[in-house]
């Protein structure tokens, strides 16, 4: 690239269409001024007005999480950049790429406490894989290009550039660069992976279980991993972020295993004698109490971050490296194996885990019912979609319901907050999804609470006439903390019963988007058709469910895995 | 098998650490080591060979398994070059040490003896105080300590461990070794 004369805030322009960004989600405030001056006109990447960094934040990780690309938002100094500090520690914790990008007050000025000033990058040290303030503009594009390198290689994370006003305002010779070299960041590993151990201790294994993280998504691998469990013929389980990572409508596939996870699930993964983690972290959600997850299983451990290896489970096998890139080996390992020694006979672990799956299925019970359960909204919505649609959910209750009843075929088909748990997540990853992937339907599953945490940003769905359809599982609770409430703390149901405010029908009419409520099967299939066929903007669906409906099976904070909670079992 | 994590008293390692000389990075550190709940014992950090890098000693006590946990998550910060648990074995430790004795002048010439003893020296002296300062590993320095004490220690200042590998070993990435 030739090189030209230009401010530092047209620097950032030149970069982020160098980096083929789309869109960048953000509102403006004084010191980023004239960086949105720069992009003035700007068609690509699209500027997008939210009404809330944090939903700016977020809407980037919906549109990461839908396209695998990288997602950008703007905010300006002060309460600009701190509002995006929930977002990026979302991205954080869900290794979502994300660029962050800052505009700070004059170099003169920090440290002054000057109008409007934060120290955003100290205080998002330590919820950024990386951040970056810049002092001298001549720095401004390597570190751009830097940003995005680290936003996106290796584990992904969130990232952040803190730009002063004069910086942006300074002119200077730009080019920008074409490669990048950090000393001390590299992404590929040096430990050379044990590929004949994992093969032996797969092939000798008679009870294994494949389990499946974020990280499958993440790398583009559900293929190798098809392969894989094709050869293997193990059963998959997922975490909430490995949905899509394996066909759900699969017999092979168990499901989501973990506190909410099916019983059958949890009990294959408890009683195994070897755990094949790809692209996973064995969170404290999906293992229950660690010191008695699994006793009896191996592990196989294979993550591209090696601080993951070994951090709560000692991996017996590690395998550090990118699953997309490794798992075929893998695969031809075990393959090798299996013609050296024979295939493992899994008849009997099959067998014992088709009973749990007929003893204990994940069901409800609609008829009979005066009003409507949130479990059938969610498995109507997905007969009547073919499941063909992306979902996108709040925290809560609905989120696990979803979780349980959206049964996933696809990657990139469930967008939801799972490492943070971040309650206003569904509208804004709505948001994201539908811009990165416009033809597709986006359907956002949502909780009265976490619906209302960031709802002013219907303005922008209007605005951009994006056809997401909101289904509010409205219980006039904030669900989930109640039911911990119930169930734990002698139903003193402390600040969580929500007061039928605001009317979401009438809500929508003021925003200028479609309302419509539910309140029976019958209300419910008939709003499902007026959603789906509204393709002029968003349609929020208030759909009152049963209120004191809970989430079942769970296992409780601290108890084993196989220590649940209702669902049936023994 | 193992699944869990104890956070026990464990043994005192020496991580050292080559990283960017840049403003921040003792922050990200230090910031990493609180967030997580690992201990500092000691951290010292300076220049070296090449301006653009800085090494840092950093002592922890801690598990093993701990140590190793703590390496990775620091090599993930970007700033940080290299990083290694330093083997006990091939470790050249040394930690500087400087100590004010309010004393009368009547010791004097014992506490010159008694330095004498573990190779430190009188650096300063005035009618009723004398400073000491002393080098070595973290055991001499505390074995002076301790010597030192019934004669009136005032103050003292450490400068915490530095260390270096025995042998042709170093602690750079390839292209710069």
């Amino acid at each position: 690239m030739a090189k030209e004369k230009i401010t530092g805030a047209m620097a950032v322009r030149r970069a982020l269409e160098a980096e083929g960004v789309e869109y960048v989600f953000g509102m403006p405030g004084g010191t980023i001024l004239p960086i949105y001056d720069a992009m003035w006109g700007c068609e690509r990447p699209k500027q997008v007005l939210i009404r809330h960094e944090q939903v700016g934040g977020h809407a980037a990780e919906g549109f990461a999480h839908a396209t695998g690309k990288v997602g950008v938002c703007f905010g300006t100094s002060g309460p600009g950049a701190t509002n995006l500090v929930t977002a990026i520690a979302d991205a954080y914790m869900d290794s979502v790429p994300l660029v962050a990008i800052t505009g700070n007050v004059a170099t003169s000025l920090i440290g002054s406490d000057a109008f409007q000033e934060a120290d955003i990058t100290g205080i998002t040290m330590p919820i950024t894989k990386h951040n970056w303030l810049v002092t001298d503009v001549h720095d401004l594009p390597r570190i751009l290009k830097e940003a995005f390198y680290v936003a996106r290689t290796g584990r992904p994370g969130p990232v952040l550039v803190d730009i002063p006003k004069d910086i942006q305002n300074t002119e200077f010779e730009f080019e920008y660069p074409e490669s990048v070299d950090i000393p001390g960041y590299h992404p590929p590993v040096r430990e050379e992976p044990r590929l004949k151990d994992a093969a032996v201790l797969i092939r000798g294994a008679t009870r294994p279980i494949i389990y499946l993280g974020g990280g499958v998504r993440i790398s583009d691998a559900h293929k190798e991993v098809s392969t894989f469990a094709e050869l293997v013929g193990a059963p998959v389980v997922t975490t909430v972020h490995g949905k899509g990572a394996f066909p759900e409508t699969s017999p092979q596939c168990l499901g989501m295993f973990g506190m909410h996870g099916s019983r059958y699930a949890n009990y294959a993964v408890q009683y195994s004698d070897l755990i094949i983690a790809l692209g996973a972290r064995f969170d404290d959600r999906v293992t229950g109490k660690l010191s008695t997850f699994a006793p009896e299983a191996k592990i196989v451990h294979l993550d591209i971050d090696p601080a993951e290896i070994s951090k709560l489970v000692t991996a017996t096998v590690p395998l550090v490296g990118d699953l997309r890139r490794l798992l075929p080996q893998l695969t031809e390992e075990v393959r090798r194996a299996e013609a050296a020694h024979g295939k493992p006979d899994l008849a009997a672990w099959w067998r014992r885990i088709d009973e749990w799956r007929k003893k204990y299925p994940l069901t409800y019970q609609q008829e009979g019912q005066k009003y409507l359960l949130p479990q059938y909204v969610v498995d109507t919505l997905w007969k009547k979609t073919n499941g063909k649609a992306i979902v996108t959910t709040g925290v809560g209750e609905h989120q696990m319901f979803a979780a349980q009843w959206w049964r996933t075929s696809e990657p990139r088909q469930f967008i939801t907050s799972g490492g943070l748990g971040t309650m206003g997540f569904c509208l804004p990853s709505a948001i994201g999804a539908q811009l990165g992937r416009p033809g597709e339907l986006v359907i956002g599953i949502d909780g009265d609470g976490s619906f209302q945490m960031t709802l002013q940003d219907l303005a922008t769905a209007v605005d951009l006439e994006l056809p997401i359809k909101i289904f509010v599982l409205n219980n006039l609770f904030l669900g989930m903390v109640r039911q911990w409430q119930e169930l734990f703390y002698e139903r003193r149901f402390a600040q969580t019963p929500l007061t039928d405010r605001p009317d979401l029908v009438k809500l929508a009419d003021a925003y200028g988007c479609l309302g419509l409520r539910a309140r029976t099967p019958e209300e419910l299939d008939q709003v499902i058709d007026q959603a789906l066929a509204n393709s002029k903007g968003p349609t929020i669906v208030d759909v009152r469910v049963r209120r004191q409906e809970k989430v079942f099976p769970m296992v409780p904070a601290g108890a084993p895995l196989n220590d649940m909670i209702d669902g049936g079992g023994d | 098998m193992e699944r869990t994590e104890e956070k026990p008293n464990g043994s005192t390692h020496t991580i050292s650490l080559l990283v960017e000389n840049k403003p921040g990075v003792l922050h990200r550190i230090s910031g990493l080591f609180s967030r997580r709940g690992y201990n500092i014992a000691s951290l010292t950090v300076g220049p070296t060979e090449r301006s653009e890098y800085s090494r840092m000693t950093i002592v922890v006590r801690l598990g093993s398994k701990t140590v190793e946990q703590v390496v990775r998550q620091v090599q993930k910060l970007v700033p940080v070059v290299e990083v290694r648990e330093l083997s006990a074995a091939d470790l050249i430790e040394r930690e500087l040490m400087l100590v004010k004795i309010h004393t009368p002048e009547r010791n004097h010439a014992e506490l010159r003896a008694l330095a004498e003893t573990y190779e430190a020296t009188i650096v300063d002296v005035s009618p009723d105080a004398l400073v000491v300062e002393a080098s070595g590993n973290a055991g001499k320095l505390d074995a002076l300590e301790d010597r030192l004490r019934p004669f009136g220690i005032q103050e003292i200042c450490r400068s915490g461990r530095i260390a270096l590998e025995r042998g042709f070993k170093t602690l750079a990435p390839p292209n710069l070794k």
